[in-house]
């Protein structure tokens, strides 16, 4: 069985800061690591592997820093990485990084399946996934939370969604965007660490994947950004404090009328 | 161009009503569709729906409604649902059209986007038309609500957006609007097949749905153990509210993941969202920090949750919370004598 496993390198969000200037992000002294998310269809491909056997290749696209995010896949237990970089790439949204992604899919197939994760925690679109599945026509099941069965020719999935989950037969190649609860990433390995050391990772440009220059990047993006800034949050906060019988009862009628107030609960 | 219509992508229950989504959409078609002076359809996928469900539509701010009908339309699969409105989009060739930032819009959106090579903006907290261009100008956040970003679609068309759940409220019913169902015909062939619907199967409780509720009550680390979180079910039902966690709780196997509000759960965006013993992680506030209401309780004077509470308690937990419930339960009890 081979598994294709795209991933994304995002800042660490806790780390972020903004230039409250210019409302820009600042990403000096950020560490960059796997988007969590991506964390859970690492792991999903490396128990399918060791169910079914087969090969798990990692790839990503993004500033050539992002083949330290494609060694960490390895170190966990991905065989290979393909970095799709280059300035051509630069400003991409979802569509054309869909796109070029599902490009390099093209170019690198036959395949079984394709596992990423729900989204990405910077961008948090979520549309890259589908987006795949649909240049690719591959059927699709995001949100996925479980693996029911699976075989050369189908996999049985469950799918979290807002009611309950439902569960779907589809045939392979297919590709599913996971949830957490698909399963528990292990830390990288110290066999996984070595190969991770060593491994060649090829770097393509574009061009080695044959896309027209125009057609990805910011030129071959359906969507610009036409500003960004930093959002307003404007609460002004009440603070109580419960320092005895007497605070402690007069802050849960505070909170029963503040509730009343904004017809929250009515009696 | 500019008489081109705005759409609305609506979305059905198991039962074949129309969900609450459906109606906010119209709300925030409206406002643009009156703007552009063009008309507004709702576009509804579905299976034997009635007649007076589809008016609900109408009443509700549509000037007409694309009614599709096909057996295989229901359950939602996502390549059966793109490839008809891709065939309606082409027909009709709508400017805007908006879906809800639902499991089912954010797997049907992207996917139709890719085929139509055009645009798309997710979970967007506001929309509006540019002056002069005529542009939707497309607000969401981004790098877990640290930024916003205004996105446009200059060239491709339609201009495609999903705007979260709850953050319009939908217009007050209107028996007197008028407008034409149409119903459309599709052919066999032009569904895909290929994936079956083995099953469905509803919450284990009959619980109140986190990404659509009025109001949710969430828990974290502050309850020190599973048992406790009895405390939280209990005051959600007084409150008749949803049941969120922070990320600590799912982990710790105190409540199960699709109750996680934050970057790697769900975002929310409730009339009010009361966090107990939440500390308010970077992550969690991610997910809620759009709350028209937070109120939170925490003995941490510290926490970073009091930086975006309306109100906030410091104290126990453990004190606080049942004696707020028996003054609830007090209160009601002496209204119903």
């Amino acid at each position: 069985m081979k598994i294709i496993v795209p991933i994304k390198q995002v800042p660490e969000t806790s780390q972020v800061k903004i230039n409250e200037e210019t409302g820009t992000v600042i990403r000096e002294g950020v560490e960059n690591i796997i988007n969590p998310l991506d964390l859970y269809a690492i792991e999903l491909a490396i128990e399918l592997r060791e169910e079914q056997g087969g090969t798990i290749t990692v790839i990503s696209m993004g500033p050539p820093k992002a083949e330290i995010a494609l060694r960490e896949a390895i170190a966990m237990g991905a065989d290979e990485a393909i970095l799709l970089s280059g300035k051509e790439f630069a400003g991409s949204d979802t569509w054309a990084t869909a796109y070029a992604l599902a490009t390099l899919i093209k170019k690198i197939q036959p395949f079984d399946l394709i596992v990423s994760g729900e989204r990405a925690t910077d961008g948090d679109t979520g549309q890259v996934g589908p987006g795949i599945a649909s240049f690719l026509n591959l059927p699709l099941s995001t949100y996925t939370r479980k693996i029911e069965s699976i075989d050369n020719q189908h996999i049985v999935v469950q799918r979290l969604i807002e009611e309950g989950s439902e569960t779907l037969k589809m045939p392979l190649p297919a590709l599913l965007t996971v949830v957490k609860e698909i399963s528990y990433p292990r830390l990288p390995t110290l066999r996984g660490k070595q190969k991770a050391r060593t491994i060649d990772i090829p770097v393509y440009s574009g061009e080695d994947i044959g896309i027209p220059e125009g057609e990805i990047g910011l030129k071959g993006s359906p969507t610009k950004v036409v500003k960004i800034y930093r959002p307003q949050i404007t609460r002004k906060g009440t603070l109580l404090v419960v320092k005895d019988e007497k605070t402690l009862s007069e802050s849960i009628d505070r909170l029963i009328s503040f509730l009343e107030e904004k017809k929250i609960i009515s009696f | 161009m500019q008489e081109k219509e705005i759409w609305t992508i609506s979305e059905i229950t198991e039962n074949k009503r129309i969900k609450t989504i459906s109606f906010e959409l119209l709300a925030w078609g409206r406002n643009l569709a009156e703007e552009l002076k063009v008309p507004l359809a709702a576009v509804i996928l579905g299976d034997s729906l009635k007649e007076e469900e589809l008016r609900e539509l109408i009443y509700r701010g549509a000037d007409q409604v694309y009614w599709i009908n096909h057996r295989q339309l229901v359950p939602f699969i996502v390549e059966n649902h793109s490839n008809v409105l891709q065939f309606l989009i082409k027909k009709y060739q709508p400017q805007i059209i908006i879906a809800g930032a639902t499991t089912q819009g954010r797997t049907l959106m992207p996917h139709l986007s890719v085929r139509l090579k055009t645009g798309l903006t997710a979970d967007c907290t506001e929309l509006k038309i540019e002056k002069g261009s005529g542009l939707l100008l497309q607000v969401r956040p981004a790098i877990g609500g640290n930024i916003m970003a205004t996105i446009k679609t200059p060239e491709k068309r339609p201009q495609m957006a999903t705007v979260r759940p709850k953050s319009k409220q939908m217009l007050p019913r209107d028996e007197n609007r008028k407008g034409g169902i149409i119903p459309i015909k599709i052919d066999d062939t032009i569904l895909d097949g290929r994936v079956i619907h083995l099953g469905f199967q509803k919450n284990e409780k009959e619980e109140i749905v986190l990404s659509t509720a009025d109001v949710i009550v969430s828990g974290g680390r502050g309850l020190k153990k599973k048992d406790h979180f009895n405390l939280i079910y209990d005051l959600a039902e007084q409150l008749n509210a949803a049941v969120g966690a922070s990320r600590e709780a799912v982990d710790r196997g105190w409540i199960s993941y699709p109750h996680q509000v934050g970057l790697s759960g769900k975002t929310v965006n409730p009339k009010a969202y009361l966090a107990i013993g939440i500390s308010g992680a970077i992550q969690h506030l991610a997910g809620m920090k759009t709350a028209e209401t937070i109120i939170a309780i925490n003995n941490n004077p510290q926490a970073d949750i009091f930086k975006i509470s309306d109100l906030g308690i410091i104290g126990d937990l453990f004190e606080i919370i049942p004696l707020l419930e028996k003054k609830l339960k007090e209160k009601k009890n002496c209204h119903e004598i």
